[in-house]
């Protein structure tokens, strides 16, 4: 008992104060892509020959957020023109506006508005994986942990479809789990809100091409809302729950 | 030992002519006294070459040996004599249609069509159908005897699978585990990407094990083409790799906490683990290492006001780390409840060829930093941690001991500076001509490998990987036998293994 008390004071009171307080990531973490205007036909057309997704149009100088796995690769080859900054705000509530120069819209202002007040004091998410590589997924379960405390905000991870207001897929949706998903998604009840985790849901993300995934999920469900990354940092799942529905 | 295999070494060039292509009844004979004699499988599979189908064994004993042979019609099974085959001939089959003779257990692994133009599918499915197609769970009859279905889609966060109990009131007779859920394809898709996906791919085959996957890809790339990371890359990666286990094995036993009610560490260590991660993202921008590893070397540097704030970090974590431990292993209720609890005899583990912790807690040796060294393991000294009894406690165990030693291997290689010169996009040169290389990595749930074969023109003709899960899934369904079905989760979490890395 003794130990239990001199353990439960050594680890203090350790949950972020976000939004309140921006939690502040290590240098490295690469959030948000910005293209500069004045880049360089010839530096991004190198990028974009390097970019192992091909998510950079040369043409409209964009990238693609829902292909890209934020390796940073372009980054090394854009003499600063290119820059990955620390904003993890980067969820979006349409698949279009994920294909950027560096603007996104705010998250807040463009979620539907009916879901706030549907699901704005408390929202319950059936979590369904589907043939990613599981770091989506961990990253989602750590919201569980004191550091981040979803259920703070009245947003739980929970057992059953039947007992969700929405479903949180991850992975690229692999011909054997396509029925399992479709079938959770039916088992829901509606009203019912779909959100798309991590560069493989969206896209595909780096299985782009095989014929055993669906690339996107949009293609088989109507997403509400699109959380990028590979995975997406906890604070940018956080981040898009908190502004969507609260 | 007279052995018509070729010894070869880890991650290591060789020719394709200078392995010895055997006629059927030597490879046979050979590779079943080979592991009869307590030699282990790390590569069984087959290959297309020039329109007929091959079979390729890389086995080991304190070395590793390589040969092949045709595929002779029909094929008799090796499982029938020698049990450690038999996930490996079932692979074969569903991958290239090749029908094992006798298999005892003939059973689709990960559900997918065969990758040969138009040979007959060996399990008689129609694809357009779900899993598991055609094919009834293994049944256990009488009157008391009840079954339990549990997933694809599962309470928890977690990856899909499917879990068939055949139970005789609680007491559970037989565990029958179905993956192949997350199957993407990757094998396949390897031969088909332009080189700059492959370290991408290499990354995602399951993304707690970045690291230990893209090692394997990055030293066969490297091994062919004859390019030498530096030193300084070579620790950044044995950092990064440790770092992972220590995410991984942390995480793991506060999920054990959480399973036998014991709160505290398990909302403890669910916070230590994220910080371990964190500490992948303050070395290469990403909290599962992705990124990092390229064949050739390395993307990030250790520099040196990036290798200070690891070291505060870890001078911080040290404590909370070793109390939280104490907390848990001193603890009499976790104890009760570890002890006992699903043991695998080390007879069983062996015949199933159990690696990495899980083998370890039931008394297999074998950890490929001791054995087959690479990267900066060939300086460090890794300790057996072996333990015997096999049960949730041992495995818990093994984890505890490894924790303190990875640890400890971080602050010493992280102590002193560390210079490399970073790649960005990798080996872009061109793959040597009729080669062959097999990497093998202790990657936190034990030994990963990956073998690549290159054809006459130097392109990949067959990407084989092996996750340590391909080795252990069979481990937990032996943990459950004669065990209370409530006890599921408490041994599910000690395997901890991997749906994707199994599922590929």
């Amino acid at each position: 008992m003794l130990s239990v008390l001199k353990n439960r004071f050594e680890q203090g009171y350790r949950t972020n104060r976000y939004p309140e307080e921006k939690v502040k990531v290590f240098s490295r973490y690469r959030g948000r892509p910005v293209i500069q205007d004045n880049i360089s036909r010839a530096t991004l057309e190198t990028c974009a020959a390097s970019c192992p997704q091909d998510a950079i149009d040369v043409q409209n100088q964009k990238i693609d957020m829902g292909r890209c796995i934020f390796c940073g690769t372009c980054e090394n080859n854009a003499n600063g023109q290119i820059k990955f900054t620390n904003d993890y705000e980067i969820a979006t509530a349409e698949r279009a506006d994920l294909i950027t120069s560096g603007d996104l819209p705010a998250l807040a202002e463009h979620a539907k508005q009916h879901f706030k007040k549907l699901f704005g004091r408390s929202l319950q998410l059936r979590q369904v994986s589907a043939a990613g590589c599981n770091a989506c997924e961990a990253d989602l379960n750590v919201l569980a942990t004191p550091f981040f405390d979803l259920g703070r905000f009245g947003i739980n991870f929970v057992a059953s479809p039947r007992h969700a207001d929405g479903i949180v897929v991850t992975g690229p949706i692999s011909r054997n789990m396509k029925t399992a998903l479709l079938q959770t998604y039916e088992a829901t009840p509606a009203p019912k809100v779909v959100i798309a985790v991590g560069s493989c849901t969206i896209s595909g993300g780096p299985f782009i091409g095989s014929p055993e995934i669906t690339e996107g999920l949009d293609k088989i469900l109507p997403v509400d809302l699109f959380i990028p990354g590979c995975p997406p940092h906890p604070m940018t799942n956080l981040h898009a729950l908190i502004s969507f529905f609260k | 030992m007279s052995n018509a295999f070729l010894q070869i070494s880890n991650a290591q060039k060789v020719s394709r002519k200078d392995i010895p292509h055997l006629p059927f009844d030597q490879f046979q004979s050979q590779a079943l006294e080979l592991v009869g004699n307590g030699g282990k499988i790390v590569h069984y599979f087959a290959y297309p070459d020039k329109g007929s189908l091959k079979l390729l064994a890389v086995l080991r004993t304190d070395k590793l040996f390589v040969a092949g042979c045709d595929v002779p019609d029909p094929y008799p099974s090796f499982t029938k004599t020698c049990e450690p085959f038999h996930l490996f001939e079932r692979e074969m089959a569903e991958q290239y249609g090749i029908r094992p003779q006798d298999h005892p257990w003939l059973k689709m692994v990960r559900y997918h069509p065969n990758y040969t133009d138009g040979a007959a599918d060996v399990f008689g499915n129609d694809y357009s159908q779900d899993i598991p197609g055609n094919y009834k769970y293994y049944q256990v009859e009488g009157e008391e005897i009840h079954e339990v279905a549990v997933g694809p889609v599962h309470a928890g966060v977690i990856e899909p699978g499917h879990f068939r109990f055949n139970c005789i009131g609680e007491r559970v007779l037989h565990l029958e585990i179905q993956l192949g859920y997350q199957h993407r394809g990757i094998e396949k898709q390897l031969l088909t990407v332009p080189a700059k996906r492959l370290p991408i791919l290499g990354e995602n085959i399951a993304g707690d094990t970045t690291i230990g996957h893209s090692l394997c890809m990055a030293q066969n790339l490297e091994a062919l083409t004859g390019v030498q990371p530096d030193q300084g890359a070579g620790v950044i990666r044995t950092i990064a790799l440790e770092l992972e286990r220590l995410a991984n094995h942390i995480g793991d036993l506060g999920a054990l906490s959480g399973d036998v009610a014991f709160l505290p560490p398990a909302n403890y260590f669910g916070r230590i683990r994220g910080d371990f991660l964190n500490l992948s993202l303050l070395i290469c921008g990403n909290r599962f290492g992705k990124g990092l590893v390229r064949p050739g070397g390395v993307r990030f540097s250790l520099s040196n006001d990036i290798r200070k704030v690891l070291n505060e970090r870890l001078a911080e974590l040290r404590p909370e780390v070793t109390h939280v431990l104490d907390l848990l292993f001193n603890a009499v209720t976790v104890r009760a409840r570890f002890e006992g609890c699903g043991a695998v005899s080390h007879e069983d583990a062996d015949h199933l060829g159990l690696v990495g912790p899980a083998g370890r807690a039931s008394g297999m040796v074998y950890d490929v930093r001791r054995c087959f060294p690479t990267e900066h393991y060939p300086h460090m000294g890794i300790p057996e941690n072996k333990k015997t009894t096999g049960d949730v406690y041992a495995r818990a165990r093994v984890r505890y001991d490894e924790i303190l030693q990875s640890l400890q291997m971080v602050e010493s290689l992280a102590a002193i500076p560390v210079e490399t010169q970073c790649v960005n996009e990798g080996i872009a040169n061109d793959l040597p001509a009729s080669s062959f290389s097999v990497a093998l990595n202790e990657a936190w749930r034990g030994e990963v490998s990956h073998a690549v074969l290159t054809d006459e023109k130097g392109k990949i003709l067959r990407y084989k990987i092996k996750d340590p899960s391909f080795h252990n899934w069979n481990g937990l369904a032996m943990s459950l036998r004669d065990t209370g079905i409530s006890d599921f989760p408490l041994n599910n979490k000690s395997f901890n293994l991997s749906y994707c890395g199994f599922d590929l």
